[in-house]
């Protein structure tokens, strides 16, 4: 084995190597000034099967606060929840829980 | 107005509306339908696909290649069944689903036309004839939406939280 002075390559993990594969990843909807309210808190209700009251309180989440987290999950399923969002015309995007 | 859509006890949906508005409601998918045809980069339709992943462009690249065609047909899909079925005076409940995502994608192209703000009572004059008839047709396809989805309430099943 050659002694070697050079420092030793050590590879740094990145941010994308520590992530777990099962860290969950959440499904945003944003505000927008388009969307009716009642359209939101129906959409909410028929695609996740939330209670009205659930789906209400999430709607003015978005509304007041300007997002709010309406499911989670494993990658795959949060595409299809962003999928059908978008089928409904809501502006949804996903990322990694924090 | 008066109702204009009622759910029937079979899911399907009553609706009563003057020739007019079928007309209008016709003729929308089409002008839209062209729209996303031939110039799928105009910002107004930035709104109907808005990207999934917002900050890693990558994943949305491949996100974009698997599910963005999809996304087109069944928006093109809806907007062709409200064309189809115009005239109709009854919808099955699939049918009045396609509806109600129809008039909300006409709704989101308008409203991103027009520069729509929230509690924007647009109370600017209008700038052109085209504005005013935008703006009217806007609100008159808001009323219908909020009916419409009023009346598929009525078909949603009692959900206790857990």
């Amino acid at each position: 084995m050659a002694l070697t002075i050079a420092p030793a390559q050590i590879k740094e993990p990145t941010a994308d190597e520590v992530v777990k594969p099962d860290r969950p990843w959440v499904v945003i909807v944003w505000n927008d000034p388009i969307n009716l309210m009642s359209y939101v808190t129906y959409v909410f209700q028929k695609l996740f099967g939330y209670s009205r009251e659930k789906a209400t309180k999430l709607m003015l989440d978005v509304h007041n606060k300007g997002r709010a987290v309406v499911s989670s999950g494993p990658r795959e399923r949060a595409e299809l929840d962003v999928f059908r969002l978008h089928e409904h015309g809501l502006w949804a995007t996903m990322e990694h829980d924090e | 107005m008066g109702w204009v859509f009622r759910r029937r006890a079979d899911g399907g949906m009553d609706v009563r509306l003057g020739p007019d508005v079928r007309d209008l409601l016709r003729s929308l998918p089409g002008q839209l339908e062209t729209i996303l045809r031939e110039a799928p980069e105009d910002p107004s339709l930035v709104r109907l696909q808005p990207p999934a992943y917002a900050d890693d462009e990558e994943h949305e690249a491949e996100y974009r290649r698997y599910m963005g065609d999809d996304l087109r047909q069944r928006q093109l899909a809806s907007l062709a069944v409200l064309a189809g079925t115009a005239g109709a005076d009854r919808l099955s409940e699939e049918e009045a689903q396609s509806w109600m995502a129809a008039l909300n994608f006409v709704r989101l192209v308008l409203g991103t036309r027009l520069d729509v703000q929230e509690d924007d009572d647009l109370d600017e004059p209008p700038a052109d004839e085209d504005e005013e008839t935008a703006r009217f047709v806007y609100g008159y396809l808001s009323l219908l939406l909020e009916d419409l989805v009023s009346s598929l309430s009525d078909g949603l099943p009692d959900v206790v939280d857990d």
